[in-house]
């Protein structure tokens, strides 16, 4: 029992020993956290405006990074690609509050959900027939390489996108919080029909996060796409965000950066430490056993409203 | 001479409107008149149509005949947020409250429609934005003081119990400043002396604010106390107009809610 239990404290003793390669290990978890926290991002937006859950959100993040990808493979410049693909991204939005969002305006959020998974199929089939259903390199400028800051080793490509990813995400942090936007945001998810009595146009909102979602799918599909390639499993990075959702909450924009954070980090630092013990892997379900943990302790995440349900 | 005028513009027409949910008539060719300055009650057993017609007026459902005119004006296939920046406002029958919001947040989105500054600037532009913020929270004060809900500002709205509820959802209506007021049942669910507190506002709110109100109400003493008009709905038809007084007596209304088979 005590050989075990020392087995398990062993690899605390290694961080110990060496600080610099456990920050390296930190540092890729974070580059990797900020990743999930974009997809999470998506999720958050669309949910707070309309109670939707988005299960079409990880197909967005493939079907914008596939738009980027052949429109560059047919020699588009990448400025142009990346402006081409983000009016993609908005004439997308508009295309679903038209299609689905609107006829089901007042259905129950299951219904909306199976909209959405609906939608996921379709952004799959008609991305892959667009753009084809082959591995696609794309190439941002950035080279996946490594060099050294105060003898730590820090990859560029990770760097750049932590970068954007903080960016961006302090831009909608401070579009969304805006008193009045934040107010109408909040109002439309909770009551559809009282937002329109007071005369918050639903279908401008719907639009809006629609497409902000969609611009954000676009920035972590490059990024994810950089490191591993243009392919179907781009979409099932999706599932990544779920444990992150859970971790900050649902309604929330700063759990769900914090979420990704301790989910990217968390996963890293236990696959390199503990993995070698129970022969690797940790990574692939490390981050939903603590969305497990999570939930029975704090359901509505660390930073989500708290629900409140009269019965 | 200008009470003449007043009744010859009315605030808001129905013309012969009818509403058709698949193979049953809501509403079959309703006409009725809003005056300026009045509060008008719509009565009539359930199923007869009531709130379908407040949806119309309020732009949830479109007629598939007839027309609606708010000031003159044909508004018969106006959307919801469209209808509100009219300036009508509502309430619910079951309490569309923003749940998660606290009472002072629920009712200061009544005044989405009154912030100039356009909500994308609004994220950006700091200075302005603030003290216009701070001038709707003096309205919103005033309305709180109004209907007496200054201890639950900060309490979250579903927290509330029902006839609180109700009266949170009025202060929101209110807060757009509305020139026409549809309340849904305003005294549904209510105790006694919570109603009575209800007729009370909805008074003042007509006397004081010179809203003009239409409501829907079951309780008919309620309805023979503050309304000036009753409008009597029944099967989707209007079956009697009036003073209520004369309307209590109509043999029409009196069979309606007797429940007299129809022939």
């Amino acid at each position: 029992m005590s050989s075990a239990l020392a087995a398990a404290l062993a690899p605390l003793a290694d961080i110990a020993a060496s600080p610099r390669f456990f920050l390296e290990v930190l540092i890729g978890g974070v580059a990797a956290g900020l990743l999930y926290s974009l997809v999470a991002l998506g999720f958050v937006l669309i949910f707070k405006a309309s109670g939707v859950f988005n299960f079409a959100q990880g197909v967005m993040v493939l079907f914008a990074a596939l738009t980027l990808v052949g429109l560059m493979e047919r020699g588009v410049p990448v400025g142009a690609a990346l402006v081409l693909t983000a009016a993609t991204m908005v004439v997308l939005a508009v295309g679903i509050e038209r299609v689905v969002l609107r006829p089901l305006v007042n259905q129950p959020p299951i219904i909306l959900f199976m909209a959405t998974i609906g939608l996921t199929f379709f952004l799959e089939g008609f991305g892959e027939m667009l753009w084809g259903s082959n591995v696609k390199k794309l190439d941002v400028g950035i080279p996946d390489e490594s060099f050294q800051v105060a003898g730590i080793l820090v990859n560029k490509l990770e760097l750049s996108a932590a970068v954007t990813a903080g960016v961006l995400v302090a831009v909608l942090a401070v579009f969304f919080h805006g008193t009045r936007i934040g107010r109408a945001l909040r109002a439309v998810a909770d009551d559809h029909e009282a937002a329109l009595s007071i005369g918050i146009p639903l279908r401008t909102i719907w639009v809006i996060v629609w497409s902000v979602a969609g611009l954000v799918a676009i920035v972590a599909g490059i990024m994810w796409g950089a490191k591993s390639g243009v392919q179907f499993s781009l979409s099932l990075i999706a599932l990544k965000a779920l444990p992150v959702l859970i971790l900050g909450g649902f309604t929330s924009v700063p759990g769900a950066i914090v979420g990704g954070l301790i989910i990217g980090t968390g996963e890293k630092v236990a696959e390199v430490y503990w993995g070698p013990l129970v022969g690797g892997a940790i990574e692939n379900w490390f981050a939903y056993v603590v969305a497990l943990a999570f939930l029975l302790v704090r359901p509505q995440g660390l930073f989500g409203e708290k629900i409140i349900e009269r019965v | 001479m200008s009470a003449v005028a007043a009744r010859a513009t009315p605030l808001l027409e129905v013309q012969g409107v009818s509403v058709r949910f698949g193979a049953l008539l809501a509403l079959q060719r309703v006409s009725l008149e809003i005056h300026p300055g009045e509060i008008l009650a719509i009565i009539g057993p359930n199923g007869a149509g009531k709130t379908t017609l407040l949806n119309v007026i309020s732009g949830f459902y479109h007629p598939y005949e007839g027309r609606i005119l708010f000031q003159g004006r044909d508004r018969t296939r106006l959307r919801p947020p469209e209808v509100a920046a009219l300036g009508i406002a509502r309430t619910f029958q079951n309490v569309a409250l923003f749940k998660g919001m606290s009472v002072l947040d629920n009712i200061m989105t009544g005044r989405l429609l009154k912030m100039r500054s356009h909500f994308l600037l609004d994220a950006l532009w700091v200075g302005p934005a603030k003290r216009e913020e701070l001038r709707h929270r003096a309205v919103v004060e005033r309305i709180i003081d109004f209907l007496e809900i200054e201890a639950i500002r900060k309490t979250p709205a579903g927290r509330l119990p029902y006839g609180l509820q109700k009266r949170v959802e009025l202060a929101r209506a209110l807060a757009a400043e509305p020139t026409l007021l549809l309340l849904d049942e305003p005294m549904a669910g209510m105790s006694v002396e919570e109603k009575e507190d209800m007729c009370r506002f909805i008074l003042d709110v007509n006397q004081e604010f010179g809203t003009t109100i239409a409501l829907i109400e079951h309780d008919m003493s309620v309805v023979m106390d503050i309304s000036d008009r009753v409008v009597v709905l029944d099967y989707g038809r209007k079956i009697a107009e009036g003073p209520p007084a004369r309307v209590r007596t109509d043999p029409a209304v009196i069979d309606a809610y007797l429940g007299v088979p129809h022939a």
